[in-house]
């Protein structure tokens, strides 16, 4: 399968601020790809690298098989991009800067374009600063949507939209999978992400720190486990992989890495278990595990929080 | 209805200092956030102010030569309506005369400009929100910015009094208060204005306008009658000041006016800030098509700056027609006086007066072109900065295709508000347009060379942009009062329009003017250049 993002040791500093060091990300055609950090962990950066706005100190940056400063603008063509805080002209109308952002692509789906406005509730003859918070994404969101391009950009797009507009979301980033279209999404909502997203990538302080699909994120992280058994728990503590083992009586409540499930599981059937719950991790203690610094300090916080 | 609605404007009198509440800490951060700009102002000013006496006493020496001039004003409605009427021929008089205007209005523009950036703009920037939700009365705000045009004009009236009081401490006082009280009109004014619309930029304009016509009153007046008595001379705050005749008998009784209408604006503004929300304007923006029409780059940045354009090009056009309807009259300078005839027959007749006035006028609208351009230029760093160019870039359109837009509404329209000047000459003056329209074209290198700084400096990183600004105002400074103070030659030189062939009534010199017309396109080349080489600012 061929990409339609790959980028390589990607550097960027502003002074001395190294704000990406050495990000690699590879997104791959057809897919929706969550792009997901902690504030100020490069994401806006590296989407602005790939757009050509920011030139990269070093590093290799291919989109659509094109260099993202060089061809910008025959690239940008086939690209659409909705920011996280759409700035607007006080004196056009939305619906005015909907057809300006859809033209200066070149070209937009009319029929595509009023079914958008009438999903997303939204007054195309309203002006500039009149748009609340919301709106205004929704005015980004329609000229995107209505766009005919390959590959969307969306730097969380959904802030300030309702729950309801949440969902209309949603669909239309699957009818865009559905078209074959690829999709970056950057995003704090984990639902959001957790819905969407075939792979994710992970980043933190201007390096990815993970990339994979949620199942082999889930993989590498760790599953809480309580049993109620019918004898005395035998050895568990010497078992690899497992934490923070609370042992009260025939119950045992603890967290076991999940590759390493399988032996915890044999060791309850050699004391008999009674009840057992098993709970994947939730996507939140996924992210927080990522998101946080892996230095001692953090790893202690990070059990109390599971705990 | 009218019960609640009166208990609940009253309700806030309980706790009457609440209103007011962070009036000293806001005013303690305007005057932080224009530590450079305000200083500047004042100094230019009270600059302009203080040189003039030694100027004056360079070009009439002795009494008589001022008393000469004191019988030609008398006679000459022209430049009567220029500069206004002199009541005394002191020097201290005749500094109050010819600057006084002048210095007055500028005052007026540096109170408008600070008034409303830190009421309008920040409502429209949205930063008022953020202030307004913490320990902020709701007079505070505007009680704030006005403090701040008071302290302004406080101390540039204090440079004023103390530089001149020994020309008489009386006149000085005067001057100082005059150009002080004229500033705060207008601050209040500006306060006004600011409440009924949405934009800041347009809150500048109309202000601006107020005081263009303000000052076409008062010539209007002063062209009539030679002691300023005129109607239409009180109409304008411009009148009061030089009705308060400074140094010549001063007559106190007029400084009650400018308190008048300070203290009756200001009380209207702050009706007004009370009857709305933050935010919110008395003029409403009206619903837009719910399709659009644009669809290039260049269409975008001429819908943004057509507003501008046509302000600029109505402005550009009165200010030709009314000097040129004024350039007879300057002619006649000469009056009875047949001493004077024969010296300006000598020096090339009636023609060679007539041209050096027009020629004089044209260049100041030339300087003051420079400024449209830098403002105009200076949209490409203000749709950067604003984060608005980022998505506009992030489509098919290239970084010289969305600076060209703006750089021909910046350019072309700067050549259409020349024209549009010397069309108003003709409109005027009657004779000699095509002269008239070439000496308004030749300006336009010059006035693009300055452009092509400001394209340069935003090329080069769109924060620095903002120095075009003191580029365009050293210019000005050059222009209007370098020569009066003596400033060596290498000094005037840095100016492009030193380098102008000075039209009507000189030689056309087509290798100034061809030299500052490739400057200015290398300006622009290295500026587009650098733009395409930099990162994008957010």
């Amino acid at each position: 399968m061929t990409n339609a993002i790959t980028v390589s040791g990607l550097h960027k500093s502003f002074g001395r601020t190294h704000a990406l060091d050495g990000l690699d990300l590879d997104v791959e055609t057809g897919e929706v790809h969550g792009f997901l950090g902690p504030n100020g962990a490069g994401k806006s950066t590296t989407i602005r690298v790939l757009l050509g706005l920011l030139r990269a100190d070093s590093g290799a940056a291919q989109v659509l098989g094109r260099d993202p400063w060089a061809d910008a603008v025959d690239l940008h063509r086939r690209v659409a991009y909705v920011p996280g805080d759409v700035t607007l002209w006080r004196n056009l109308s939305g619906g005015e800067v909907i057809d300006l952002y859809g033209r200066l692509r070149g070209g937009l789906d009319k029929a595509r374009r009023a079914e958008l406005i009438e999903r997303f509730e939204l007054d195309p003859t309203k002006k500039g600063r009149t748009y609340s918070k919301g709106n205004r994404q929704k005015v980004a969101l329609v000229a995107a949507f209505a766009s005919d391009v390959d590959l969307l950009i969306l730097d969380e797009p959904t802030s300030g939209l309702d729950p309801l507009m949440e969902e209309v979301f949603q669909a239309c980033v699957e009818e865009e999978r559905d078209r074959g279209r690829t999709i970056l999404l950057s995003s704090h909502i984990l639902s959001e992400v957790e819905e969407l997203c075939d792979r994710v990538s992970i980043i933190r302080k201007g390096r990815t720190v993970e990339s994979g699909s949620l199942a082999d994120l889930r993989h590498l992280t760790r599953t809480s486990v309580t049993a109620e058994l019918a004898g005395p728990p035998n050895g568990l503590s010497h078992l690899p992989g497992v934490h923070d083992l609370d042992v009260q009586g025939l119950r045992v409540r603890l967290q076991v890495d999940t590759d390493k499930l399988d032996a915890v599981l044999r060791s309850f059937a050699e004391s008999g278990v009674r009840s057992l719950t098993s709970t994947p991790p939730t996507l939140e203690e996924l992210f927080l595990r990522h998101y946080q610094d892996e230095a001692p300090a953090a790893e202690g916080a990070q059990g109390a929080m599971a705990r | 209805m009218t019960a609640t609605t009166a208990t609940s404007a009253y309700a806030p009198r309980t706790g009457g200092s609440r209103q007011l509440a962070g009036t000293g800490t806001l005013l303690r951060f305007a005057l932080r956030r224009d530590r450079v700009m305000l200083p500047v102002w004042i100094a230019v000013n009270a600059l302009m102010v203080l040189s003039m006496p030694n100027t004056l006493k360079g070009l009439y020496a002795t009494a008589a030569e001022r008393a000469d001039l004191i019988r030609q004003m008398e006679t000459n409605a022209s430049l009567r309506a220029l500069i206004g009427p002199v009541f005394d021929d002191s020097v201290g008089a005749l500094t109050a005369w010819r600057v006084g205007v002048y210095a007055a209005a500028l005052a007026a523009v540096m109170s408008l400009l600070v008034v409303v950036r830190h009421t309008r703009d920040e409502e429209e920037s949205g930063c008022q929100e953020m202030v307004s939700s913490g320990m902020v009365g709701r007079r505070a705000p505007l009680t704030a910015a006005l403090l701040a045009a008071a302290v302004a004009n406080g101390v540039l009236a204090l440079l004023i009094t103390a530089g001149l009081a020994g020309h008489g401490q009386a006149g000085a006082l005067a001057v100082g208060l005059g150009i002080a009280g004229v500033g705060m009109v207008f601050a209040t004014m500006a306060a006004i204005v600011a409440q009924l619309t949405e934009s800041a930029r347009l809150a500048r304009g109309l202000t601006a306008a107020v005081l263009g016509a303000a000052f076409v009153l008062r010539a209007a007046g002063d062209s009539a009658t030679d002691d300023g008595s005129s109607v239409l001379t009180w109409l304008s705050p411009l009148g009061w000041l030089e009705n308060l005749r400074a140094f010549a008998d001063e007559r106190w009784w007029v400084l009650p006016l400018f308190a008048a209408a300070i203290l009756l604006q200001g009380a209207v503004a702050y009706e007004l800030a009370g009857r709305r929300d933050v935010g919110m304007s008395f003029l409403p923006t009206r619903p837009g098509p719910a399709d659009g029409r644009l669809r290039t780059a260049g269409a975008l940045a001429w819908r943004l700056q057509r507003g501008s354009v046509l302000g600029w090009s109505i402005g550009f056009f009165l200010a030709g027609v009314v000097y040129g309807g004024l350039t007879e009259g300057a002619a006649d300078l000469v009056g009875d006086n047949a001493n004077a005839r024969e010296i300006f027959q000598r020096m090339g007749g009636q023609s060679g007066l007539t041209n050096t006035f027009l020629a004089a006028m044209i260049g100041m609208l030339g300087l003051i072109a420079a400024l449209y351009v830098v403002a105009s230029v200076l949209r490409l760093a203000g749709e950067e900065t604003s984060g608005r160019a980022e998505p506009v870039l992030a489509n098919a359109v290239g970084r010289l295709r969305w600076s060209a837009g703006h750089l021909v509404v910046a350019f072309g329209g700067s050549a259409l508000i020349m024209l549009l000047a010397g069309l108003g000459f003709a409109v005027g003056y009657g004779k000699e347009t095509g002269p008239i329209l070439g000496a308004c074209l030749v300006q336009l290198p010059a006035v693009w060379v300055i452009g092509g700084v400001a394209v340069l400096l935003h090329g080069l990183a769109p924060r620095a942009a903002m120095a075009a600004w003191a580029v365009a105002g050293a210019v000005l400074l050059i222009g209007w009062i370098g020569p009066a103070l003596n400033v060596p030659q290498t000094v005037l030189d840095l100016s492009p329009f030193g380098h102008l062939p000075k039209l009507p009534g000189g030689e056309m010199e087509w290798g100034p003017v061809l030299t500052l017309t490739a400057v200015a396109a290398a300006l622009v080349t290295a500026g587009l250049a650098a733009l395409r080489r930099r990162d994008l600012v957010t």
